[in-house]
């Protein structure tokens, strides 16, 4: 027994392998409590959890949660992860010394698909068999010795979500020694006679272990470093065909026969055709018409609550941020540390955090509607439409949580498995008007009509026509780059539609914070530079006349003269220097633009609150030849331009932690704002054409 | 003869996989998500729009596009 632990002894490494929907998170979650690290793998946007818990000896282990999926086959990024790390190929990521393999037991003989290709591998395995309590409620019967002596590994049933079996599975897992399963699934004669060929070739190069997995990934086509195994394996491939056998489809059919013998050895169903409540449920989730009143109550409530609920403690920090810069501001002299550390660092820094509420709600949401099993039935609904774009159902709630801050919306663009639609959705995500856009879109629409001449009618329609725009730039685009730059079939939609199930409030806080905490840890850093440069071209240099405004004072400053030099460029737009000035600020976050309008202005300016002051005087304001700068006409191609201009610095550096190069985030500002300048052009010049 | 093609099965009715007209890989991961040749299946339902369709393979619940549908031939059972 190896129950004493020597110090300095290697700890055990377990990876949790499964399908999605297993309830893997869940089991992650119940081992590791809140002992786990979310990061990324080095290269690939797949997510990389790892956590610690003590075995059934109080011994340490490291607990690695490979990502879900349906198929070991290294073809998607989240596949080839798996794949390559249980075979022991990825330098950043040791072989596991036991993998921990997850299966719903409502669903065994596609769960246990997996479970083959992992026994091919040669990995000491343990199941866990979860959700027995759902199976049995649903009359599935499991004969747990027959199952075991079938494969020949432990196998231990469980109910992640009420800690049923975890005990029983630490000490499976403790044991001294875990073997491999018995007996992977028997191929056809003529391919287990092109395997022992590969195999030896593969033996011969030290993959001894391993062989039969990788012998039978060639053979289905996987490409391999080494020209000579490459060149035996479309050999191979070719005497298979000859033979009259398929060799990408021939294995995964043994494998699924495999899986039958074992399900038909140790499981019974006593009514396989009731209807259980989740298909109840469906009946009227999914129903013609049904459904989409259901659909539309639930995006209405999510988005009441973003907006509504949020505002509290939005409201909370703005005022703790207000009041920290007041606080600090107090403690220091007047210098220009202190206007450093106020306005540049502690109002940037704040005016990201306030976002912090709607995020958290949003991923709250989208959590609750994951983990219940509703947001795979949102894409079932939506895909029609979705896909009149070349995009996928998948891509909908990406977009959908974009409205309230692209940043959550390009984050949660992670449940989409093709690399490409991931791409497209990330690329067009920042067109759905965020809620930073509408401090911008209030003061003009609020400058464009004097007070009380005007039904709020015709105020909303006009927001309105800024979120249809957003909405259309959006598809418009999905549309082109799906003909053009990110070209390639449109990928399968293959989705499963998983039975109703109740959240685990746990595994939905645990998720909701660990995303929203990568939003804190990744724009915080860039959002704290960025905001440092910003206040230092607004800052110097110093107006050497002590007693200029701050009106006087920013135009003086670097910012000021960027917005001089850049009158030209904006003024065939009908914007002004001061206009433009807006417009570079705003590069930071949208709403900047009513702060540094007011500072323009030299009105004191309250968030949250439009003032009339403000108001007053941006209408009031002209050319220098007498003429007004805010026309109407100038007001709705300004407000063109927010809907399409990429100006949100931390929306580049998501993009940028997402795709992993500077090559998309920069595209997408070259894209965006040359288009925003393009409409806003047309608006301006167009509109004057027309005699407005 | 007249080929059945899984989105011609009604719904309700049940169909058996004969062979697929689909992509290498769009057939590799159908096969691996259980709709191989010879597995039988049963059609739920269509989405609100008609598509995409909600089909039961072994034991569990799938939706997939009309338009790959159309490539997977079957025999009506």
């Amino acid at each position: 027994m190896s129950a004493v632990i020597v110090a300095g002894v290697q700890v055990r490494r377990i990876a949790l392998a499964g399908n999605p929907n297993c309830g893997k998170t869940t089991l992650f979650n119940a081992l590791t409590g809140l002992r786990q690290k979310v990061g990324n793998y080095p290269g690939v946007t797949v997510e990389k959890k790892t956590g610690k818990f003590f075995g059934h000896h109080g011994e340490e282990m490291e607990l690695l949660d490979l990502p879900g999926t349906y198929s070991l086959q290294n073809r998607s990024p989240d596949e080839k992860i798996s794949c390559d790390i249980l075979l022991g190929q990825r330098a950043d990521t040791p072989r596991p010394d036991v993998i921990v393999a997850v299966l719903d037991s409502t669903n065994l003989e596609r769960n246990l698909y997996l479970v083959a290709q992992i026994a091919e591998m040669h990995v000491p395995l343990v199941v866990a068999l979860n959700m027995v309590d759902l199976a049995e409620s649903k009359g599935i019967h499991l004969d747990l010795a027959a199952m075991k002596d079938a494969l020949g590994v432990e196998v231990v049933p469980m109910v992640a979500t009420k800690r049923v079996g975890l005990i029983e599975l630490k000490q499976a897992i403790s044991r001294a020694k875990v073997t491999p399963a018995k007996q992977p699934a028997p191929m056809p004669p003529v391919i287990e006679a092109e395997m022992e060929i590969l195999r030896g070739l593969l033996c011969a190069r030290g993959r001894v272990e391993t062989a039969r997995a990788e012998a039978l990934l060639l053979i289905s086509g996987a490409e391999h470093a080494d020209p000579t195994l490459d060149k035996a394996a479309s050999e191979s491939r070719k005497r298979i065909r000859d033979a009259g056998l398929d060799p990408v489809h021939d294995p995964v059919e043994a494998r699924y026969a495999w899986a039958q013998a074992i399900v038909e050895k140790s499981m019974r169903h006593d009514d396989a055709h009731a209807l259980t409540w989740s298909d109840r449920l469906d009946v009227i989730l999914t129903h013609r018409a049904w459904g989409w009143v259901v659909f539309v109550a639930v995006l209405t409530l999510m988005f009441v609550s973003i907006f509504t609920v949020a505002q509290y403690p939005m409201d909370w920090i703005d005022a703790g941020v207000s009041a920290l810069g007041e606080k600090i501001g107090s403690m220091m002299a007047e210098s220009d540390f202190r206007s450093l550390v106020t306005d540049g660092v502690i109002s940037g820094v704040g005016s990201v955090l306030v976002f912090l509420p709607q995020i958290l709600i949003l991923f709250f949401f989208i959590g609750l509607l994951e983990d219940t099993g509703y947001m795979a039935r949102a894409a079932f609904i939506m895909d029609r439409l979705m896909s009149k774009v070349g995009l996928h159902g998948k891509s909908f709630i990406p977009l959908l949580s974009s409205f309230a801050c692209a940043i959550p919306g390009i984050m949660a663009t992670r449940t989409i498995e093709n690399y490409k639609d991931r791409l497209v959705t990330i690329f067009v995500a920042p067109f759905m008007s965020c809620s930073a856009r509408l401090p911008v879109y209030a003061l003009l629409i609020a400058v464009i009509f004097p007070p009380g001449q005007v039904s709020v009618w015709a105020k909303a329609g006009i927001m309105l026509a800024m979120y249809l725009l957003g909405i259309g730039a959006a598809f418009g685009s999905a549309w082109l780059f799906k003909k053009t730059l990110l070209k390639g079939e449109t990928p399968m939609l293959l989705l499963e539609l998983p039975p109703y199930r109740m959240p685990v409030l746990k595994t939905v806080l645990i998720n909701m914070w660990q995303r929203s905490r990568m939003f804190l840890r990744r724009a915080g850093t860039v959002i704290l530079a960025l905001s440092i440069v910003l206040w230092a071209l607004a800052s110097y240099p110093k107006n050497p006349n002590a007693d200029a405004t701050p009106s006087e004072a920013l135009g003086y400053s670097a910012a000021g003269r960027i917005g001089h030099a850049m009158e030209p460029l904006v003024k065939p737009l009908g914007y002004d220097w001061k206009i433009g000035i807006g417009l570079v600020s705003s590069f930071a976050a949208r709403e900047v633009f009513a702060g540094t309008m007011a500072i323009i202005h030299n009105v004191e300016y309250e968030k949250k609150k439009l003032s009339p002051k403000l108001i007053d005087s941006v209408r009031a304001d002209t050319w220098p030849d007498g003429r007004r700068v805010f026309t109407p006409l100038v007001c709705i191609g300004l407000m063109v331009f927010y809907v399409l201009a990429l100006q949100c610095m931390s929306t580049v550096a998501i993009v940028r932690r997402e795709t992993n190069s500077w090559r998309w985030p920069l595209f997408q500002i070259a894209y965006m704002t040359g288009m925003a300048y393009v409409a806003a052009f047309i608006v301006y010049q167009g509109g004057r054409l027309l005699g407005w | 003869m007249a080929e059945t093609r899984l989105s011609d099965i009604p719904i309700a009715k049940k169909g058996r996989v004969e062979k697929m007209t689909l992509a290498p890989d769009a057939s590799r991961r159908l096969g691996e998500m259980g709709l191989t040749r010879g597995a039988t299946f049963e059609v739920v339902r269509y989405a609100p729009m008609g598509d995409p369709i909600e089909i039961r393979v072994r034991g569990y619940n799938l939706s997939l596009r009309r338009v790959d549908a159309e490539n997977i031939f079957v025999e009506a059972l």
